[in-house]
């Protein structure tokens, strides 16, 4: 009996971002078809930037999304850089650098949180998001607030980091090596996490490379590609630093390649730290006009590589400015990755390209028109997902992940 | 105390409702739930559903797509029901009030009973505002604004019977 039913997932979810909607056609167990539906979020970023000053329009891209809320602004600083051809101080670039790699920490940390959420371990959910503070702690040490930084601004940043504060930074950031140790440890060690993401949603690098995918989803597969070191900017030619790639392009490569940037991302914020001790000097060189003309800006953001193109005519707003975020390149590939996985394998798939993807909370399972409408509610794919990691604790006798008891000073 | 107030107000189950917000007050609100701040100690836990939600924390803006919807889930919340305002999107719209996608303010639509300003708001904010409100409430001053008065929150039986 081969009788398709789908499974819209979304288009809200309690735990995830940006509202997105999935349509899972599935026959039996396995899905056979999937659609993506967008919109939901479209607040028209583009069309209101061209109301706003250069200076409001960096405000305003950095609520484009509350996770990469230094990604977009700083590819857009770079855009309109490139397009007024104005200069910006080394120190500041530093900076950028710095809140840069403080951010994907975190957001790796979210998603590793909500990936173990997904399959079942909300241990590592409340470890991750623990830690994540901790993260945030630094941020809010450094900007002044938790998230929304407002740190970028066009030739430079607005913020200095005080000399005074960096002892006490690098102090806060050595004591997040060892949780990440843990982590790693912990969920990449575990035979039970094995069995729950190895050869799941396998992205192959031919694939990667067609769908155009981005960040840690193409880097998973082999696909070596990353803006920092492919395009140089900020401070990054003037950093030493490793572009961490995986094979197979599973779940768990996806998971892997998030968890060793984290490392990547500390050495990288360590070395802007020595910079900016050693060297002084303005941070900012307050440009007062942007000349007509067009530039672009990137940045690899947490998610894949952020792409800005800014118009300006030479007057104080933009002409036109067009964004392209990576989830819009990331999120398709879901499509090669999910067919043929089953129901219950789908939330970490979905999830694992770190997409601003919502899922638990109001689904419908439709099983045909005679057979009436049957709603699951939201916590039925959490149920599924949970119960096939029981079954296989059941079926292999493993605990799953242990955080030891870790005590920090 | 009035016993539906005491019933909805012991251990508040939160449904989280984002439109089309940026995220960050939704990770903000799920933060005041981890370690860290741990809202769970007091017995606030998310729920998955809005028919077992007693509060409806509402972030962001709607956009014409997202507001249907909204107003679609609001109609499946088992009053009495609390609705809290996270953050400035759903008090004046922000940046985003001058959009062509721009729905309306949430507060046309649904009756919010406290704004939590900030972008995004801290967790610390959010729990101040969760308790504020069970305070209100309890002490009468306030009374959910899903009702039409306090008048339906009199002890009949069946009122007792629906909590």
């Amino acid at each position: 009996m081969n009788k398709r039913t789908i499974v819209p997932i979304g288009p809200y979810h309690a735990l995830q971002e940006e509202p997105e909607f999935f349509k899972l056609h599935v026959e039996g167990e396995k899905v056979v078809h999937l659609d993506i539906e967008l919109g939901y979020n479209h607040r028209g970023i583009e069309k209101l930037s061209e109301s706003k000053t250069f200076e409001e329009t960096i405000f305003l891209v950095e609520r484009i999304c509350g996770i990469c809320s230094t990604s977009h602004p700083l590819a857009c600083v770079q855009a309109v850089e490139d397009a007024g051809e104005i200069p910006v101080p080394e120190r500041a670039l530093f900076i950028r650098s710095a809140v840069g790699e403080l951010e994907r920490i975190h957001s790796h940390l979210l998603w590793l949180g909500l990936a173990g959420h997904f399959i079942g371990f909300n241990t590592i959910w409340m470890w991750a998001w623990r830690f994540r503070e901790d993260v945030l702690n630094i941020l809010e040490l450094i900007t002044g607030n938790r998230n929304h930084y407002g740190m970028m601004k066009p030739g430079g940043v607005r913020r200095d980091i005080n000399k005074t504060d960096i002892p006490a930074i690098s102090k806060l950031l050595d004591s997040l090596q060892d949780p990440i140790k843990l982590f790693r440890d912990a969920v990449v060690q575990d035979p039970l996490i094995h069995a729950r993401t190895k050869g799941i949603g396998i992205l192959t690098r031919e694939k990667a490379q067609d769908y155009g995918a981005l960040g840690p989803t193409a880097r998973a597969s082999g696909y070596d590609i990353d803006v920092r070191r492919d395009h140089p900017h900020a401070a990054y030619p003037m950093l030493d630093f490793d572009v961490i790639t995986c094979e197979k392009g599973d779940v768990f490569d996806k998971a892997v390649v998030r968890i060793l940037e984290m490392f990547e991302s500390i050495r990288i914020i360590q070395q802007c730290l020595t910079q900016l001790e050693k060297s002084g000097g303005p941070v900012d060189s307050n440009p007062k006009t942007v000349p007509a003309g067009e530039g672009i800006g990137f940045y690899e953001a947490p998610r894949g590589e952020v792409f800005h193109y800014v118009r300006s005519d030479g007057s104080n707003r933009p002409i036109r400015h067009k964004v392209r975020a990576p989830s819009f390149m990331n999120v398709p590939t879901n499509r090669e990755t999910v067919l043929g996985a089953t129901v219950a394998d789908a939330t970490i798939i979905l999830a694992a390209v770190d997409p601003c993807y919502c899922c638990t909370e109001r689904m419908a399972v439709a099983v045909g028109h005679h057979d009436g409408e049957r709603l699951l509610n939201a916590r039925d794919l959490m149920r599924l997902s949970c119960e096939k990691t029981d079954r296989l604790m059941a079926e292999t006798g493993l605990r799953g992940p242990s955080l030891p008891d870790f005590q920090r000073e | 105390m009035n016993r539906t107030i005491n019933a909805l107000t012991r251990s508040l189950n939160v449904f989280h409702l984002a439109g089309s917000a940026c995220n960050n007050c939704d990770i903000e609100i799920l933060d005041a739930l981890t370690p860290r701040y741990d809202l769970e100690r007091f017995g606030i836990t998310l729920v998955g559903s809005i028919r077992h939600a007693d509060v409806l924390l509402v972030s962001g803006v709607f956009n014409r797509k997202a507001a249907i919807r909204a107003m679609e889930l609001l109609e499946q919340a088992p009053k009495p029901y609390l609705v809290l305002g996270i953050g400035g999107c759903p008090c004046t719209g922000l940046m985003f009030r001058n959009s062509y996608n721009w729905d309306r303010p949430p507060s046309d639509y649904m009756n919010i009973d406290a704004f939590v300003p900030g972008c995004p708001p801290k967790p610390e904010a959010i729990i101040s505002a969760v308790v504020k409100v069970v305070e209100g409430l309890r002490s009468g001053a306030l009374v959910p604004r899903c009702l039409q008065d306090a008048t339906e929150l009199a002890e009949t039986p069946e009122a007792a019977g629906t909590v």
